[in-house]
């Protein structure tokens, strides 16, 4: 009757599958690259990480001069596997209808990579991974890393594998936070940048809803303050919670009455019980519990937190304009109408500091009820945007 | 904006276009409030080879904008103009859009704050057609290039070249060029007085600085 039980009565996760999540951190099914003591990562925070694994994904073929190599930075919960099948959902990739032949970011035209952020849990080094130092999982020991520290790491990637300059980098939500650090911190290594239902820093309703997921996944007794891999627990109600509460905030009031309104589940009439009634009960729950098959509980606490550090203007005296201070990046903004989580006056403030500092920006404002999600959703007014913005930026650029 | 412009025949470079073109200087830096589908912006990055940026209302608008290369912001110039700093462009433009305008004052005085010069193009509603059409009928007019009724037009501030000259004195803006077209797109003569320009221009394009 009770929501936790009704969890824990779902169908059970399989054993391979959990031990295939936790494989990912350490051994990730995608190409990696090390970086040891002597190229230490230096973070915001003052640490460094002495050991560093970057896993990344990538698509097309890189052309001779590197020059059409576009970074795609993914969000809170998304992965490399932009456009490939997840190796541990078996799902395709949570952008394969904007990246690959054909697609708006068009794998036959440019080099896509995408990397797994710092503080995750898909290969990158995070709380997941082993401290080569104490052969233990990090879990809580990992230095606290902010979305500046992530850039950095994509940084010294791009280093290893010889590319200069990025044709663009493209990402909605924390990854459209990304674009806009990797603006600010190289903007002589960005040709064009597409930051997407972003925002150059994180509200404060945005933190306090981060906060009631992150108070969700360290009230589960099984968190065991976060060293749960060590003690062979797992807190995956705390965490399916947290997705449970976040879901919401990706989408609208009106797209939820859509496509649930007030409609009951497989139920003719209310059982005047606490059993998921409601097809949007039923619906949560269902995200809550695919979402802990293929995330760690860690990894979402060191990754929201980076979001609610990041605060693009406070880096230069609160003026978001100086971060763009004589740059020659191409910028175009895009927000959602219904997005209340990176609303349109965020991602327009945006456009104005740009303004301000007399960059060349494009802003598309999209109509749609859908909400935050839109950005990894079929809008065909958002892939219009992007193959026409990078299209032109490629004929700048010299790309066929 | 992208107002449908009333007066201005379709399917061929708008006249009033060229003319602004002219009075934009090469290599300069160009706003275009209600820049439409960007044919402006492409024409002066064409034929000017001006770094050119742009407004438009519509979504449609931009994203053909975009498409063409040109950096476009969805915008209200109502609303948004106030959102760049002084002295920002060299030129700042605002083509068939002032009659949509809410504000029409307001806007040209955030173009003069925001450019050192504005141009403004608007259709003159005291050509003599129009002037014709509502002492013969006692109505709005409504023609083949007016073709909204007046409850549903977006066109909400009309104005006569003289009620604009009236408008430039009193933002203290100083009118160092004004053109009148009649027609056939063809420009009224120089030294035609005033009363003549606002009998016979069916538009007008104006360089303003401050």
């Amino acid at each position: 009757m009770a929501t936790h039980s009704d969890m824990a009565a779902a169908p059970a996760l399989p054993a391979l599958r959990e031990n295939d999540r936790l494989n990912q951190a350490d051994h990730p099914s995608s190409p990696f690259v090390r970086f040891g003591p002597d190229e230490a990562l230096l973070l915001d925070s003052g640490h460094r990480l002495d050991h560093l694994q970057i896993a990344y994904q990538t698509y097309g073929t890189l052309n001779a001069d590197k020059s059409n190599a576009i970074l795609v930075c993914h969000a809170l919960t998304g992965d490399q596997h932009v456009a490939s099948t997840h190796p541990v959902t078996g799902k395709p990739g949570w952008w394969s209808d904007m990246v690959g032949s054909g697609k708006p970011i068009d794998t036959d035209r440019y080099f896509v990579i995408c990397v797994n952020v710092l503080g995750g849990c898909m290969g990158t080094t995070g709380p997941a991974s082993t401290d080569p130092q104490t052969g233990e999982a990090y879990a809580l020991n990992l230095p606290v890393i902010t979305v500046r520290d992530m850039v950095r790491a994509q940084a010294k990637l791009l280093d290893r594998l010889g590319i200069e300059t990025l044709f663009s980098v493209a990402g909605g939500s924390m990854g459209g936070m990304q674009v806009l650090q990797w603006a600010a911190t190289y903007p002589d290594r960005v040709f064009s940048a597409l930051p997407i239902a972003a925002a150059a820093r994180h509200s404060s309703q945005n933190i306090a809803f981060h906060e009631v997921g992150r108070q969700a996944v360290m009230a589960d007794p099984e968190w065991r303050g976060g060293r749960y891999l060590r003690e062979g627990t797992s807190p995956k109600k705390g965490l399916a919670v947290a997705r449970m509460a976040a879901h919401i905030t990706y989408l609208s009031d009106d797209a939820l009455h859509r496509k649930f309104g007030r409609n009951l589940q497989d139920r003719d009439k209310p059982t005047f019980g606490f059993d998921a009634d409601f097809q949007i009960e039923s619906y949560l729950r269902h995200q809550g519990m695919t979402f802990v098959d293929r995330f760690d509980a860690n990894s979402y606490l060191y990754l929201t937190r980076a979001m609610d550090y990041f605060d693009l203007a406070a880096d230069f005296d609160g003026r978001l304009a100086s971060a763009f201070k004589g740059t020659r990046t191409r910028f175009c903004v895009v927000s959602f109408t219904s997005d209340w989580l990176f609303p349109t006056v965020e991602n327009k403030a945006v456009v104005r500091a740009l303004n301000a500092a007399a960059a060349s920006v494009s802003f598309v404002e999209i109509e749609t009820d859908r909400g935050h999600d839109a950005f990894l959703l079929d809008e065909p007014e958002l892939y219009g945007t992007i193959r026409g913005f990078l299209s032109s930026a490629a004929h700048a650029r010299g790309i066929g | 904006m992208n107002a449908p412009s009333p007066e201005v025949p379709r399917n061929v470079v708008r006249v009033d276009l060229l003319a602004i073109a002219e009075l934009v200087q090469p290599g300069t830096r160009v706003l275009d409030v209600g820049c439409g589908d960007g044919e402006l912006l492409t024409l002066l990055e064409a034929t000017r080879g001006v770094d050119g940026r742009g407004i438009e209302i519509s979504q449609k608008g931009v994203n053909e904008c975009v498409a063409r290369g040109l950096s476009v912001i969805q915008g209200d110039a109502d609303t948004d103009l106030v959102d760049y700093p002084d002295d920002a462009f060299d030129f700042v433009i605002l083509s068939q859009t002032l009659q949509a305008t809410r504000r029409p004052r307001h806007v040209v005085e955030q173009m003069l704050r925001i450019g050192q010069k504005a141009i403004v193009s608007f259709p003159n509603f005291g050509h003599w057609r129009i002037r014709g059409l509502i002492s013969l009928t006692g109505r709005m007019p409504v023609t083949g290039n007016l073709p909204y009724s007046w409850y549903d037009t977006p066109n909400i501030h009309f104005c006569t070249i003289r009620d604009f000259v009236v408008l430039c004195d009193e933002v203290h803006a100083h009118i160092e060029k004004g053109i009148a077209l009649n027609g056939n797109g063809q420009r009224i003569g120089l030294n035609a007085p005033w009363w003549f320009w606002n009998l016979f221009g069916q538009q007008a394009v104006f360089l303003l600085s401050r």
